[in-house]
């Protein structure tokens, strides 16, 4: 099975260039794109359930064997999250199928959505830090692209900031594989991992520290998340929902994945738990002042980014499984509130509170889609945040960190206020405009999002189970290293 | 930049400088296994070679020199990269993993053709089309244009 690890890179780049080849031929295009990411998602399960057995999937690129090569590592981890984020990534492309479709007028969105998918994907199962500086260029270079589909002054300007910031951040993250190259002399995790246990604890934590930076500015960590609310609501709801689901995800994935294996501490780390608690509260106090509902639900995906911080601030198995159980319920949750917050643009075309209203009675569905969602995000039982916010809180109080539990349950009850007035200004109340109904297919995609995220909390059990196992191998770096220089 | 079109001096020397470019990106393509190069450096050398034609001559001249649209360029590199990844593990080997042939040819000697080299044939269409899109994009500026026929 080792070709099926690099196939999942392969395979959606194979397909971007397929798609351009072929040029202005929509059905062609959308097929290839189409069974591009199916194939990933396949690939995804089959890997997860490869490392779930045997610990990881590895593959060593052109045959040359780690530290030398290219590694891809898909481990538990790495499996959860990838399998979760094609999932939502073939959701959003038949969404954005249904709303395109109709002004067809982008002849490159399969492309620059394939070339997202590859770098998603690379980002993940990376094995190397130079390669993971690949993976999330192509990812964000696609995202550039991807935020003007829709040109104007205000996508410019929004999408400047949204430019100059990543790329600072890129630059940074460069300088911080050359530091780190020079004091270890290799960029392979598995290695780095052993290399560091060596290194000067000063040297460590300063190396610690500015990746922490470098992935913080990514995931929209306080204080590095002004970019986030400013450019994501501008761009059409295809491209924000995947974006809001995945990218900032892919960042919090990379932070754990380096904090874990290159900086780990024995104890609970205050910063990190600093951090998540002020991500928390900003994010969430953002959102209550926001008066649009795609300005809302941006401000909330600082806000819960601060959650999965928060496990990870713990360093220890159970919190890290919280954490990972809560990426995989929010990539879920985050990319079906968008798409229903793009219905009700697409049918009252503006997302203004103010301007909408009484869409329970015209359009039960999208309510009935709306509620679970907003409910979970909350963390409410017994929809899926409740399952993972009743994790990160039992740590905390077992590890005796009041502070941020106390915190945690202030902003879900702030949540939950955010969340009733989108529904007060959405679904109750009057209307005087006409409204048009949005594509089908839009709401299937949103509905079959809600319904992953109604099976998240559903076989919450065996996920937790699994993402228990993913932690354990996550807290002892050895595990990895051992799967990718030993097994190799 | 513009006041130099169809200056004769700038003509004369673009035409004797960017064949000899072109060649050498061929070279630097095939010399990029064992050797400083490969896909990538040799297709910047012949963008460089594409950016000197639209200098002396716009974009006429270069819809001369390559008569192909940049996305064909750029979608069949990727996919020949992205194909000859599978086709060495359809080989037996790992991806990516190269694989060589190694014959003799009179009056040459040992000639070794090795797979990745396709890899990189891949990487130096991407850039060649790359370095056409951005010169059709850019250079195709009307105000520009019309300064120049000023």
């Amino acid at each position: 099975m080792t070709w099926l690890l690099p196939s999942v890179v392969a395979v959606p780049v194979l397909g971007a260039g397929l798609t351009v080849l072929i040029g202005r031929r929509l059905r062609l295009q959308r097929a290839i794109a189409l069974s591009g990411v199916a194939f990933v998602l396949v690939a995804a399960v089959l890997l997860l359930i490869e490392a779930d057995s045997n610990g990881a999937a590895v593959a060593q690129l052109g045959g040359w064997p780690a530290p030398f090569g290219i590694t891809l590592v898909a481990d538990r981890f790495a499996g959860i999250v990838l399998t979760v984020s094609t999932a939502m990534l073939i959701a959003v492309l038949v969404y954005a199928m249904a709303q395109l479709g109709r002004d067809a007028l982008d002849w490159w969105f399969h492309t620059k959505y394939l070339i997202l998918t590859a770098g998603v994907a690379l980002s993940l199962v990376t094995g190397d830090l130079f390669n993971l500086f690949v993976g999330f260029e192509m990812m964000l270079i696609a995202s550039y692209v991807l935020l003007t589909v829709k040109t104007g002054p205000g996508e410019v300007r929004a999408t400047m900031s949204y430019v100059v910031i990543n790329l600072v951040a890129s630059a940074l993250f460069l300088v911080v594989i050359a530091f780190t190259y020079t004091v270890a002399g290799t960029l392979n995790l598995a290695d780095l991992a052993v290399a560091f246990q060596t290194l000067d604890p000063a040297v460590r934590s300063a190396l610690g520290l500015l990746t922490l930076v470098v992935f913080g500015i990514k995931a929209a960590i306080f204080p590095l998340f002004m970019w986030l609310p400013d450019s994501y609501p501008t761009a059409p709801t295809p491209v924000t929902a995947i974006f809001a689901g995945l990218l900032t995800k892919v960042g919090v994935f990379v932070i754990i994945r380096t904090q874990t294996l290159l900086f780990s501490q024995d104890e609970p780390s205050t910063l990190l738990l600093f951090i998540a608690g002020a991500t928390m509260t900003v994010g969430v106090l953002g959102a209550i002042a926001q008066n649009d509902i795609k300005r809302i639900l941006s401000f909330h995906i600082v806000s819960q980014i601060g959650y999965m911080v928060m496990g990870l601030g713990f360093l220890t198995v159970a919190g890290l499984a919280a954490a990972i159980l809560y990426i995989t319920h929010h990539i879920v949750v985050k990319t079906g509130l968008f798409l229903v917050g793009g219905l009700v643009e697409a049918e009252e075309g503006t997302g203004a509170l103010d301007r909408i209203g009484g869409l329970l009675h015209r359009r039960p569905i999208i309510a009935v889609m709306f509620l679970p969602l907003a409910l979970s995000l909350a963390g409410i039982p017994p929809f899926s945040g409740f399952v993972a916010k009743l994790a990160l809180l039992q740590e905390g109080l077992a590890l005796d960190r009041g502070i941020i539990v106390a915190v945690s349950l202030a902003v879900s009850l702030l949540t939950l206020f955010s969340m009733t007035k989108i529904w007060g200004g959405v679904f109750w109340g009057e209307t005087t405009e006409p409204s048009v109904p949005a594509a089908r297919g839009m709401t299937v995609a949103t509905g079959s999002v809600v319904a992953l995220s109604l099976g998240v909390a559903l076989f919450a059990g065996p996920l937790a189970d699994l993402a228990t196992r993913a932690a354990a191998d996550l807290v002892d770096p050895a595990v990895y290293t051992g799967l990718v220089l030993g097994g190799g | 930049m513009s006041s130099l079109r169809g200056s004769a001096i700038l003509e004369a020397g673009v035409i004797t400088v960017s064949g000899p470019l072109l060649v050498f990106s061929v070279y630097l393509l095939f010399a990029g296994h064992n050797q400083p190069g490969g896909g990538f450096a040799g297709g910047l050398v012949a963008g460089i070679a594409l950016l000197l034609a639209w200098v002396a001559g716009g974009m006429e001249t270069v819809r001369r020199v390559v008569p192909i649209r940049a996305g064909v360029l750029l979608g069949f590199g990727l996919t020949l990269a992205a194909i000859s990844g599978f086709a060495s593990m359809f080989a037996g080997l790992g991806f990516l993993e190269s694989g060589y042939l190694e014959f003799s040819v009179p009056g040459v000697g040992k000639v070794k053709v090795v797979s990745a080299l396709a890899f990189d044939m891949g990487v130096y269409l991407v850039i060649v089309g790359m370095a056409l899109g951005l010169v059709r994009v850019l250079g195709e500026d009307e105000t520009l244009d019309a300064e120049a026929a000023s």
